[in-house]
């Protein structure tokens, strides 16, 4: 249809005007019907976003009371809240931030600064957008089956570095993408001055992209916090008070996953409750992310 | 990158320039050797997941061969292990899930590239990337609770009502209509992954050079027929690197599809019939299985399974991406 519309119109000579008129009248009559499609799958995707939040907040926003904030999870009736799960999440996605960040930097550091294009560059590059996208459940598994089995249980720690793998990839893409908007000239003018090249990107090249490394490390954080795949096999969840990071540790998304299949009125409202938090908090972090990459770009 | 670049705050301080410049070799060798080993470290642990997975699969692959991938049966009482029922749920599953995500991508990405007034791409453009950003679990809330009821009550009856008595076609809206199933759990992933391809759509089409679009305007094309003509053919093998990478996001997606897909070992011919996934066996029935025994092996054979699917869609999709992310 679209190749007919680029060739001129073929009638004879006295069709001419009539033919063409009726063309331009489809032509035009396509593109609005496109255009009007776009819009709707637009606003559809703006209303489903919208629609979730309101869910969430129709739901969530009721259950939500100090309570959840200070009591721990308790058996359904009880009125128990959600401390440990809220505590455990934190202390799990800090430690596996903490690990992965600084393990992320240096790898996209290596790539932007030492490998460049080299054969080995490329492969870890590849192997890192791998692991960017490859399914969390499986990274779960591999974490359950090096830390988890051999170390005779489920733990904080093995939840940790489940999160840890995760935040690896992430960190490496920013850090590199980063480096590299930065100008050569900047390089020269420090390795001109004499300074050694490790002083030249730790003081200089990190400084001066930190803010975009910073962003990614952000962006790290909302994507770990409400991982449960990864988590149903390492830490494993924990619904009595427990800081031990040996032994198995509660976490906010694996508890809203029990929470919400079980039949209990106040469990549920618990897991809604739980979900409006991790989801603002995602949100949050997200938006803050983006609007400081953006001031950037 | 229009910021003022920072003056380092210490300036080399060596006492000689000889000292100072021998300190800097040896803190330059250490340094590079660390970027070099965490570079080496992320490729060991992509190795080391995968011979993991593989290990933890012996004894099922050892038990039941090939028939491991092909069989249906999902007997934990009887010991038996197939993974055909799953890997056909994650495929159906995942490729529904384009279906209905690629046209819907399609149209955020030609009206934030071509329609939407400069002031509108941008907040528009972060709240379908935000979509990206609500964790799976939210997602399977959202589609148990407010999805599968709509489902059950209005969407699957007037499908059941209207196609379900016709020929051929008949078969794929039969059954009762509980809500859950292959159909929900699909469109489900269709929204989860509609933010990655329309993303990349869009950073794509970003890339066509304004000469090649003006000169189309120029000739008297319409909108449509410019992105049909001129866009689409330009960005052809990177929208199709963008659609394989939803297609390797919906293929892992675990927690959203276990709350709505009915988890049922059955390959069934209706698309509202209850199915699993790979990533959904493994999530439920984990917590069943002892240490040891031939059904965490066979469990960790599925995610194997479902790590080689997911690396080569992965992978292909990287290849088609290529140029873009050389740009």
């Amino acid at each position: 249809m679209s190749a007919t519309t680029f060739s001129p119109a073929t009638g004879g000579p006295t069709k001419d005007a009539k033919v063409a008129a009726a063309l331009g009248r489809r032509r035009r009559r396509v593109a609005a019907a496109v255009k009007a499609a776009c819009y709707a799958a637009t606003a559809a995707g703006l209303l489903l976003l919208l629609s979730i939040l309101v869910t969430l907040f129709w739901n969530g926003f009721s259950a939500i009371s100090l309570n959840v904030f200070t009591t721990v999870t308790k058996p359904p009736g009880s009125g128990g809240g959600l401390l440990n799960p809220i505590i455990g999440s934190l202390i799990q996605t800090a430690i596996g931030t903490a690990i992965g960040t600084p393990i992320g930097l240096l790898v996209g550091t290596y790539l932007a600064e030492y490998a460049k294009n080299s054969p080995l560059a490329n492969a870890v590059r590849f192997v890192s957008d791998i692991l960017l996208s490859a399914p969390s459940i499986l990274i779960g598994l591999f974490v359950y089956q090096v830390l988890v089995v051999p170390f005779g249980g489920f733990s904080g720690w093995a939840g940790a570095a489940a999160l840890a793998v995760i935040v690896i990839p992430i960190v490496v893409r920013t850090t590199e993408d980063m480096l590299r908007l930065l100008p050569d000239t900047l390089r020269e003018a420090v390795i001109a001055l004499g300074a050694p090249k490790w002083k030249m990107i730790t003081l200089v090249c990190w400084r001066a992209a930190a803010s975009g490394i910073m962003t990614g490390v952000l962006l790290a954080i909302a994507r770990v916090a409400g991982e449960t795949a990864p988590l149903l096999f390492t830490s494993l969840g924990n619904l009595n008070w427990s800081l031990s990071l040996s032994a198995p540790m509660s976490s906010l998304p694996i508890t809203i996953f029990s929470y919400a299949g079980s039949p209990y009125e106040d469990w549920i409202a618990l897991a809604w409750a739980g979900a409006l938090i991790i989801t603002l908090g995602v949100l949050g972090l997200n938006i803050i992310a983006r609007l400081a990459l953006r001031g950037r770009k | 990158m229009q910021q003022a670049v920072p003056v380092p705050a210490q300036a080399p301080r060596g006492p000689t320039a000889l000292g100072g410049r021998s300190s800097g070799a040896a803190g330059d060798a250490v340094f590079a050797l660390a970027c070099r080993c965490a570079g080496i470290f992320v490729l060991l642990l992509l190795g080391a997941i995968i011979v993991e997975l593989f290990l933890g699969g012996l004894q099922a692959f050892r038990a039941f061969g090939l028939s491991f991938v092909t069989s249906t049966e999902w007997d934990p009482v009887a010991e038996v292990f197939g993974a055909g029922v799953s890997i056909y749920g994650t495929v159906v599953t995942a490729v529904l899930a384009l279906i209905f995500a690629v046209p819907v991508a399609f149209g955020v990405a030609f009206y934030l590239t071509e329609l939407a007034p400069a002031w509108l791409r941008r907040p528009v453009g972060m709240a379908i990337e935000l979509l990206a950003a609500i964790p799976s679990i939210i997602y399977g809330m959202w589609g148990f609770f407010l999805i599968v009821p709509l489902m059950s009550m209005h969407i699957q009856p007037f499908f059941i009502d209207k196609f379900g008595e016709l020929p051929l076609i008949g078969e794929l809206f039969a059954g009762p209509p509980f809500g859950t199933g292959i159909f929900t759990a699909a469109l489900i992933l269709a929204i989860m992954v509609l933010p990655f391809i329309a993303a990349t759509m869009r950073d794509v089409f970003e890339t066509v050079p304004a000469v090649y679009k003006e000169s189309a305007y120029g000739l008297g094309c319409t909108q449509w027929e410019v992105v049909r003509n001129v866009v689409l053919p330009y960005t052809r093998v990177s929208v199709v690197g963008g659609i394989m990478l939803g297609l390797g996001r919906a293929l892992g997606e675990t927690m959203a599809v276990t709350f709505v897909i009915g988890n049922a070992n059955r390959i069934s011919t209706s698309l509202f019939g209850p199915g699993n996934t790979i990533a959904s066996v493994v999530a439920l029935e984990f917590g069943e299985a002892q240490l040891g025994s031939l059904k965490l092996s066979a469990l960790l054979g599925l995610g194997f399974i479902l790590f080689v699917i997911s690396f080569i869609v992965l992978a292909a999709s990287r290849f088609l991406l290529r140029t873009r992310l050389r740009g």
